[in-house]
């Protein structure tokens, strides 16, 4: 199996998997295989381990795209999002006026929302893939998401943000005084007392400042967010799950797949990283005789050993075999268990090898 | 160490790491722990979904607390379910609907972040002050969140100046820097990136929490298996179909226990805390079989601690 077709067809590619299995590293393997195949790639990731970063030339948080300059044909870009810029390049393209925008950077729920607002992080990565895909020349765009328990946000994200901006309560407060006074019940009076009383009265002014700030901006974000979502479930855009053998991987793996197939998306690459190898064709029940045939010896402390990982990558094979059912036809693509993290070109490259080129077929047994 | 000391160093220990490194299982080995030596144990689990339940061999744990085994009892604290209970507590039950049906408590969380966290904190600071039980084991939120969630104290009192939850946040604050109550328990693997982030979340933990570290566990150690580092004498003899696999074994167990060893090293040098260590487990099911072995490894691995006077 190989995902090389992936990389040459699509437009954009979204990582998702639960934290710690790879995907960031996954992202940028894909994006430089797109660069070997003369496309213009671009990966943007969330949170790489340091050394990673270092090596695709990332040091901070930025809002443009780094060049990584390689022996490949086409061109090879990364970012790390920032969540807060990008949030505010979008306030200035809304905005009716610079003032207006300015005065919403300045408001302090406003600097609150991209750190605290559950949904921020997962929407900017899919407003800066679709900036990217839409403005920014690339052929080629590969996402990494952030490591979110509630699988789906980055689906779910765009929508909710624009609910939260259209709130009607804060609809209400925005009216002339008069207005206002006719139009807030008095439950809602009670609630915003009630608020005002349990957090500090500041903290509901600072709202209120925002939304008034915001108004006239709720249209322009609605209909971005709309775009946003329709590329995500254009032909162009393949969504790749990334997973490893252990048991609470598959699980959100799992997860994922079905929260896909209910947004209508599907799964179209599969991949495992870390596998263990098969060692043995024997199966781990007799290797388990030869140990007692041999107990009290060092030799039955090798066939325990090879019982063990036989054992285990006997489940790890079928666990992964039931989920690359579930998200059938997509390829099954089985990255080992490497050496060393993966913290420089050559490292991705050596990645590269399992995603495309043969790394669908479970590792080969030694001897056979 | 007594493992009886070991668990009674604070009334509660807050178990964080990343995601994927086993804090749920070092939750429930821990609570084993402490319960064989006697001490009245409760988990709290904050995000759900944890397979702390099925580690027990019971379901899913609810805000109800329920006895998951002798001296173990164990319930969920959830964001929402802190809120809904604030609010009763003050008087307010028949705001908490309106305010999560109008969107207006995702308006609240943004004006105070850290309000949620906050919540979740001060009913735990709650429970610890009831006294009810000796221990309670709180498995923190995974990812980075670890950090912010502890962090969300001290973040509330620069952003919110006066009221009720001013004061929550002050004797969350009171709570995390008093080694007496709470100190944080670190789980890790012996892997190059989770080790750089332990060290990294530890020292962020210190500086901008300001609490107590109890120690770090490192999960997934594979445990020592004799002949490994004789095999090639072992295998003379051995038919070739067989001696070739369990020659390839033995070298791949070696050498990851080579890498694991120079991760144990790198994290030595890195953050002076007593280090614990739990084993891989072969098997894929986590029940409580296994969860009983890792508190016997657990158990071994604190007795091979020095009682610090």
């Amino acid at each position: 199996m190989t995902l090389a077709p992936l990389t040459r067809t699509r437009r954009v590619i979204v990582c998702c998997g639960s934290g710690g299995v790879g995907k960031t590293t996954t992202a940028a393997v894909l994006a430089m295989e797109g660069a070997r195949q003369g496309r213009r790639a671009v990966v943007v990731t969330i949170d790489p381990a340091k050394r990673l970063a270092d090596a695709l030339g990332l040091h901070s948080l930025s809002n443009t795209p780094t060049r990584i300059e390689g022996d490949w044909p086409g061109e090879l870009w990364a970012l790390m999002l920032d969540t807060k810029s990008t949030f505010d390049s979008l306030v200035f393209k809304y905005a009716p006026s610079k003032t207006q925008a300015e005065g919403i950077l300045r408001n302090r729920f406003y600097r609150n929302i991209s750190a605290a607002l559950s949904g921020t992080q997962e929407y900017m990565a899919m407003e800066k893939l679709y900036e990217l895909h839409e403005e920014g020349g690339f052929e080629l765009v590969i996402v990494d998401t952030p490591p979110t328990r509630n699988a789906l946000d980055f689906i779910d994200a765009p929508r909710r943000l624009t609910r939260f901006l259209d709130n009607r309560i804060f609809r209400w407060l925005m009216m002339p005084t008069r207005a206002y006074l006719k139009a807030v019940n008095v439950a809602t009076r009670t609630l915003l007392r009630t608020i005002s009383r349990v957090v500090g009265a500041e903290v509901v002014q600072d709202a209120v400042a925002f939304f008034q700030a915001f108004e006239g901006m709720e249209e322009g974000f609605r209909q971005r967010a709309e775009r946003v979502l329709h590329l995500l479930s254009d032909p162009a855009t393949a969504f790749l799950l990334v997973t490893t053998p252990r048991a609470d991987a598959l699980e959100e793996g799992r997860f994922f797949a079905a929260k896909l197939e209910e947004a209508g998306i599907p799964v179209e690459a599969l991949v495992v990283n870390r596998m263990h190898p098969r060692f043995a064709r024997i199966g781990a029940g007799t290797l388990r005789e030869r140990a007692a045939d041999h107990a009290g010896s060092d030799l039955a402390g090798l066939y325990e050993n090879l019982a063990d990982f036989t054992q285990l990558v006997e489940v790890e094979e079928a666990n992964v075999a039931e989920l690359s059912e579930r998200v059938r036809p997509a390829p099954l693509v089985r990255v080992p268990f490497l050496p060393s993290d993966v913290h420089d070109l050559e490292g991705l490259s050596e990645l590269g090898k399992y995603l495309f080129d043969g790394g669908g077929e479970p590792a080969p047994v030694p001897g056979s | 160490m007594d493992p009886a000391r070991f668990c009674s160093q604070s009334r509660l220990v807050i178990v964080a790491g990343k995601g994927g490194v086993g804090k749920t299982t070092v939750t429930a080995a821990l609570a084993v722990m402490a319960a064989r030596a006697g001490l009245r144990t409760l988990i709290v689990e904050v995000e759900g979904k944890t397979g702390l339940g099925a580690a027990f061999g019971r379901g899913e744990l609810s805000y109800d607390e329920i006895e998951l085994a002798e001296r173990i009892r164990a319930r969920t604290l959830t964001p929402d379910q802190a809120l809904l209970e604030y609010l009763e507590d003050h008087g307010m039950r028949r705001l908490s609907k309106r305010l999560t049906n109008t969107g207006f408590l995702d308006v609240v969380a943004t004006a105070a972040p850290g309000i949620k966290d906050i919540l979740v904190l001060g009913k735990v600071k709650q429970l610890e002050r009831e006294g009810d039980v000796d221990l309670i084991v709180l498995d923190a939120p995974a990812a980075g969140h670890a950090v912010t969630f502890l962090q969300s104290a001290r973040g509330l009192l620069d952003a919110v100046r006066v009221g009720p939850v001013r004061t929550q946040a002050e004797q969350v604050q009171e709570l995390l820097a008093d080694p007496a109550r709470c100190q944080v328990l670190l789980v890790t693997l012996p892997e190059e990136t989770p080790v750089n982030e332990a060290v990294e979340t530890a020292d962020r933990l210190r500086e901008r929490v300001g609490v107590h570290l109890l120690g770090i566990v490192v999960n997934g150690l594979y445990p020592p298996m004799r002949g490994i580092e004789s095999a090639a004498a072992l295998l003379e003899g051995v038919p070739a179909d067989e001696a070739e696999p369990l020659r390839a074994a033995a070298a791949f167990r070696q050498s990851r226990n080579e890498l694991q060893r120079e991760q144990l090293g790198r994290l030595r040098e890195g953050l002076a805390l007593p280090q614990l260590r739990l084993p891989f487990l072969f098997s894929p099911e986590l029940g409580p079989a296994e969860i009983s072995g890792l508190a016997d490894a657990l158990t071994d691995s604190v007795g091979a601690l020095e009682t610090v006077p």
